[in-house]
């Protein structure tokens, strides 16, 4: 059972995929092709990540876009103070020997996408919010995802150690090109339903009690439904969650002022504070069950 | 669910012929689907793992998708498709529209009325060609289009005269679109030394900084966000600008388009379809309900609310084509209007009724968006549109 699998190594290490979601990591690993998660912002795109490294113990590398980003500081880069040094160091040595050796892999830095391909285990390596990035950058980085190899001009050409699982996120600023779409799997990554954060909010503070997780799940979902400029992501819920746990509420419904005192762990903007009034609050809590 | 799912050998010819079937349909609304995509899912319907009806739907989906819409769209399609459920959702929006809204309605007949022939020849005539025959009908082909683009829109009443200035509509736009692009090319400036690279040549030249290179910030591309009216009253000149706006926004990517009449309907995915008949159906699949009154003030509000982040940086200009005349309360257009004023660097609002003799922004609406206006101007014949160039070309 291919997705259950993930499904279980996943919930492992914390994180709680719902079905598609598993299926979608399956393929990236059976097919070998990247996989492009889209969504609103604190869905837990960069989340899947993090979890996909923990559960196969491997490196997690990130490249994090945006605008003007480029090879440079995504593939490679000499090392030109190192360089200046070595060159002073042998001057008056032959020419051609300081500049083989100054051309080195010793002088060589690596940055996140040249790392990647090195490792000895495959990687899980994150291409964070790539709409940032210019348009340029991303048909660079099509070359690299498809045949894994690099080539720097004073080295040659660096074939790939191992094929690392590449995840690829955006936030939609920008609309990525058909290529880019193409060469990738795609999932769209909702808000958890409410059974999946409760597992969530459970799953990552093992303390709090279970009835309180669901009601918490429950009424961020509630708020989600609201009208609010930036809608409560899953890290919102838990830090919420955890401040919930700390003053040892055990019913939301016992205490609305303190539940309305502390949405602010939930509330981003001074626009959806105002929208946000006590009266709205208790509304929403009389409906959480 | 499907027991002719399970019946079938998941590698036999069967199944394959279902798969293409299938994708058949996906490219008809829209998916972006290669050889590699089917190929993949032939590897998937092979593999005794994911051939179970309870996965395919995860799988092709993760396969086949590409973006957000189509992702909504997937499990209608699927349904429709593999369970023979919903079909007459799925036949229509495969297949030629039923209804257009009265928006679209002329721009439809003008199309369905002429023959491939007949268009060529008016691409010809519209452009003064050289491979018309005789003298005369070029100097006909000349006055034509002169006279084309003065005429007020609603004027145009034979259906041949309304494709021409379609076509003539939409070859502005890609001539406009051209020259844009071009001087943001050539406005690139702004010089800075980039010592990182400087630094690079020099170690060719033992450390001693001989070349300096130098960086060139780049300019933000002009981006167009443009806003149709596609209510009743403006339906004579909604059909011409849906194929204008067709033609700055097919394969330019640094545009977006929406029309409005009793809510906001995005649209640039219809209008990145290359062929512009094409474009046309699926956009009056999309504006379907229109009619009724306009509501300028909620279908901004929308726009802020949903599109403005993702549409508007700071080189945008947001272009509303309307007539004003908004059912909603005038207040409501106006504080829509300013927020809309305080993201955008410029708010350009067509007016087809410029145009007429003795207008005066009378409507309510268009008086209370009028103090967040750039520039007001008229859009009742193709000069005016023309003129419009200059304008973009500054931002």
């Amino acid at each position: 059972m291919p997705q259950e699998q993930v499904a279980t190594q996943l919930a492992a290490v914390g994180y709680i995929p719902d079905r598609d979601l598993a299926m979608a990591l399956w393929l990236m690993e059976s097919l070998k092709r990247p996989l492009l998660l889209e969504g609103e912002a604190g869905v837990g795109k960069t989340e899947v990540a993090r979890a996909l490294a923990h559960a196969h113990d491997t490196r997690l590398i990130r490249l994090q876009c945006y605008e003007g980003l480029d090879q440079s500081a995504a593939l490679y880069e000499w090392n030109y103070q190192r360089q200046l040094l070595a060159i002073k160091a042998r001057e008056g040595s032959d020419a051609s020997a300081v500049e083989e050796h100054i051309f080195s892999e010793t002088y060589l830095l690596e940055r996140p996408l040249l790392a990647a391909i090195r490792q000895d285990k495959p990687a899980v390596l994150l291409i964070d919010e790539v709409d940032r990035a210019d348009e340029e950058f991303e048909a660079f980085l099509l070359e690299l995802l498809s045949d894994f190899q690099v080539s720097i001009p004073e080295l040659g050409t660096i074939t790939a150690t191992t094929i690392p699982r590449v995840i690829l996120t955006s936030n939609g600023t920008r609309e990525l090109s058909d290529a880019l779409r193409r060469r990738c799997l795609y999932h769209y990554v909702d808000y958890p339903d409410v059974d999946r954060e409760a597992r969530i909010i459970l799953s990552r503070l093992p303390g709090i009690d279970t009835d309180l997780a669901l009601q918490i799940a429950n009424m961020v979902s509630l708020i989600r439904k609201e009208d609010l400029r930036k809608s409560p992501g899953v890290a919102e819920t838990l830090d919420w969650a955890a401040t919930l746990a700390g003053l040892e509420i055990r019913h939301l419904r016992d205490d609305p002022e303190t539940v309305h005192e502390t949405l602010m762990c939930l509330i981003k903007t001074a626009e959806d504070t105002a929208r946000m009034t006590r009266e709205v609050s208790d509304r929403l809590l009389g409906k959480v069950a | 669910m499907s027991a002719a799912l399970e019946m079938e050998n998941p590698i036999g010819a069967g199944a394959r012929t279902k798969l293409n079937g299938f994708v058949h349909v996906l490219r008809d609304n829209g998916f972006v689907v290669g050889l590699a995509e089917t190929r993949d899912a032939l590897t998937v319907l092979a593999s005794p793992d994911a051939a179970r009806p309870s996965r395919l739907r995860p799988a092709l989906r993760a396969l086949f998708c590409s973006r957000q819409s189509d992702w909504q769209k997937f499990d209608e399609l699927f349904d429709a498709y593999w369970l023979q459920r919903g079909m007459k959702s799925a036949t229509r929006i495969s297949g030629a529209p039923q209804t257009s809204p009265p928006g679209l309605q002329t721009q439809a007949a003008g199309q369905r009325g002429f023959g491939e022939s007949d268009q060529a020849d008016h691409v010809e005539r519209g452009e003064g060609s050289e491979v018309s025959e005789t003298g005369q009908s070029k100097r006909e082909g000349a006055s034509r289009t002169e006279l084309l683009s003065k005429t007020d829109f609603r004027h145009l009443t034979q259906p041949e005269d309304l494709e021409a200035a379609h076509q003539l509509a939409e070859r502005l736009a890609r001539s406009m679109r051209a020259r844009l692009t071009r001087r943001m090319h050539a406005r690139r400036s702004g010089q800075r030394l980039d010592l990182r690279r400087t630094i690079h040549k020099s170690i060719a030249h033992g450390g001693t900084p001989l070349e300096l290179v130098r960086r060139k910030r780049k300019d933000k591309p002009l981006r167009l966000v443009v806003l149709l009216d596609a209510s009743g009253s403006m339906n004579l000149y909604s059909a011409v600008f849906l194929r204008f706006m067709h033609g700055v926004l097919d394969s330019f990517r640094e545009a977006e388009a929406f029309v409005f009449h009793t809510r906001l309907i995005h649209i640039s995915p219809a209008l990145k379809e290359r062929n512009p008949q094409r474009a046309m159906e699926r956009m009056s699949l999309l504006a379907q309900g229109t009619g009724g009154g306009t509501r300028i003030g909620e279908s901004l509000a929308t726009f802020n609310r949903w599109h403005a982040k993702r549409c508007i940086h700071s080189r945008t200009c947001v272009m509303i084509v309307s007539d004003g005349y908004d059912t909603g309360p005038a207040e409501n257009l106006g504080v829509e209007m300013q927020a809309l004023r305080r993201r955008c660097r410029r708010i350009a609002w067509l007016n087809p009724m410029i145009g007429w003799q003795g207008y005066a922004p009378e409507a309510a609406g268009m008086k209370a968006a009028l103090p967040h206006i750039d520039l007001f101007a008229p859009a009742h014949n193709l000069d005016s549109l023309e003129a419009l160039e200059p304008y973009l070309a500054r931002i």
